[in-house]
């Protein structure tokens, strides 16, 4: 196998969805290229351990940040499969140190995807008033032919805090089923954003979950979701009051167009008198209003729909 | 005075039935279920021309506006829009807009990821930043503070207004129908508002100014009065003014036009 071709054409994949592949040669910035299980570039900066370690089907990924350590840039992993078939597991062990900073950019590329799965399962603990970003972005092919499955479990300690931001917007979704769980202690933030475009026969399912244990806890969870011809979205959101003043909120919007199908469930619990979780969810098609504006404007129908979506899910 | 003087000539060219009409609409009805929303409502709108449209909560004044955009569900059940001598009683709102007709709604909408200059540029055949900054800057919108903003929730209905008016003004349109541009405004920037209002007429674009403030519409070459669905009375703003403050706003019935004046 020819590494270094395989190393090329993931770039050339990761450029595709957006990604900046400058950053791949800057001694600052922290990088690690997976394809399939085979690890074809990384590079670490003082204060970051990434440990992976192949699998049959993947990679195991311990992430270190140590106490004390603000990363100035955002850590880049690329993940992908190239050929038209394949299984790609990535088992990830994070745990970002006290007062820490850190912000991942991942992208996952899949650019030729017929019959291709990519699992991830993530087990994620901030320790006390340290900063989690993670930002995931999708490269889909045309096929469709892609199964994502991310799932995350996320402890923040006292004061931490943890920003998600998971998008699948370019290219055909396949079958999308997110399922991410928080637990919040004391005083913690967390904010949880999933955007996908679904189209064809599409189907996108969306689990978060946050539980709001700490007093002063904070949470929100929201998810821009558009689907299409025969598309299904489900997003269920779920956040759970325990702590005093803790407060929650949800918000869903679902576009739906066509004979597409969208489903919003969101689930609030309290447990305690003085914590407060609202929610708002919509699914319809198009504003009306929005669409009306932007026609005034000179735009056809079909390109204020396309303006008004990826505005949503930009 | 100049502008008091070029209302007045409009005002004489008008009656003397001299003026290029832009705008036809000849007896539009339109009804929703039940209910008669304009009632054989006819004026025309010259080249150039502020035309207010007056009148009380639920006259049908923004249902007008709808109609003479386009807007979905305002196909009026009969009557004719004529624009530029072209039919457009049946075109889309974009079909419209492509011949030089916008409009800013009352209640604007809002763009989530839509930043601001994007949208302030949206119908403009001109682009770039600096154009669209000095809109902003003409709506009294601090430039570096909307400058990286989205037109989204965020915003007031104020400023959203605010920023409309900058996009209608952008597309520098043939007629901008305006659908009382005045309400939610700050009182600082009602004189921008005027100014925007006035900037359309002075490169040659007629407005439809629709208002329920006897106020707004002094800016008018010309007005109608519209009660009911009706345009029962157009003429000069001072008259229209005057037989609003005189009739229909100690009117205890807002739906129909007051039988005593002859109406």
């Amino acid at each position: 196998m020819d590494i270094s071709k395989d190393y090329q054409m993931m770039l050339e994949a990761y450029q595709k969805a957006e990604g900046n592949p400058e950053v791949f040669s800057n001694s600052k910035v922290a990088h690690l290229v997976v394809h399939k299980n085979q690890v074809l570039g990384k590079h670490l900066v003082p204060g970051l351990k990434i440990e992976p370690k192949e699998t049959k089907d993947g990679i195991d990924l311990k992430i270190r940040v140590l106490p004390d350590i603000m990363l100035e840039y955002p850590v880049h992993l690329c993940f992908g499969v190239l050929p038209k078939e394949g299984k790609q597991l990535i088992k990830i062990d994070a745990e970002v140190g006290e007062n820490s900073k850190v912000s991942i950019l991942a992208h996952c590329v899949f650019p030729n995807a017929v019959k291709v799965q990519h699992v991830m399962e993530a087990k994620i603990r901030v320790r006390k008033n340290g900063f989690y970003e993670y930002n995931e972005v999708h490269f889909h092919g045309d096929e469709g032919g892609v199964v994502v499955i991310p799932r995350a479990k996320v402890i923040l300690e006292e004061g931490a805090r943890l920003t998600t931001n998971f998008q699948l917007t370019h290219g055909r979704v396949g079958l999308l089923d997110i399922d991410y769980e928080i637990e919040g202690g004391k005083d913690t933030v967390s904010e949880m954003l999933a955007k996908a475009y679904g189209y064809g026969s599409d189907k996108i399912i969306i689990k978060e979950r946050c539980s709001l244990v700490g007093d002063g806890a904070r949470g929100i969870i929201k998810s821009r979701v558009a689907v299409k011809d025969t598309a299904r979205s489900e997003v269920y959101s779920e956040i759970k009051a325990y702590g005093k003043n803790s407060r929650g909120h949800v918000d869903c919007v679902e576009i739906v167009q066509g004979k597409a199908q969208a489903r919003a469930v969101p689930i609030v619990d309290v447990f305690e008198e003085s914590a407060k979780v609202t929610h708002e969810a919509a699914i319809g098609s198009v504003d009306k209003k929005q669409m009306e504006t932007l026609m005034s404007r000179g735009l056809s129908q079909e390109e204020a729909v396309d303006v008004i979506i990826k505005g949503m899910l930009k | 005075m100049k502008e008091l003087k070029k209302k007045g000539r409009i005002q004489e060219d008008v009656a003397a039935r001299q003026l290029y009409f832009m705008l036809k609409i000849e007896e539009l009805n339109l009804k929703k279920g039940e209910k008669q929303i304009l009632n054989n409502v006819s004026f025309e709108v010259a080249d150039g021309e502020i035309f207010g449209v007056l009148g009380t909560n639920g006259a049908g004044k923004s249902s007008l506006a709808y109609v003479l955009m386009g807007s979905f569900g305002y196909v009026p059940d009969s009557g004719k829009i004529t624009f530029n001598g072209i039919d457009i009683t049946h075109k889309t709102i974009n079909e419209r807009a492509s011949l030089g007709i916008t409009m800013a709604w009352q209640e604007p909408a809002r763009f989530e990821g839509m930043p601001i200059i994007d949208f302030i540029l949206l119908g403009s055949k001109e682009k770039g930043h600096t154009l669209a900054e000095s809109y902003m800057d003409n709506m009294r919108l601090t430039v570096s503070e909307y400058r990286a903003r989205q037109v989204d929730k965020t915003l007031s209905g104020g400023e959203r207004k605010k920023i409309e008016l900058a996009s209608v003004m952008a597309m520098k349109p043939k007629l901008a129908i305006l659908d009382e541009p005045d309400s939610g405004i700050d009182m600082l920037s009602q004189e921008a508002v005027i100014a925007m209002i006035r900037g359309v007429k002075n490169y040659g674009g007629s407005v439809i100014l629709v208002t329920h403030d006897e106020e707004v519409v002094k800016i008018a070459d010309r007005a109608a009065l519209m009660c009911s669905g009706i345009t029962f009375k157009v003429g000069a703003p001072a008259e229209i003014i005057e037989y609003y403050k005189q009739h229909c706003k100690p009117c205890p019935s807002k739906k129909y036009p007051s039988k005593e004046n002859g109406n």
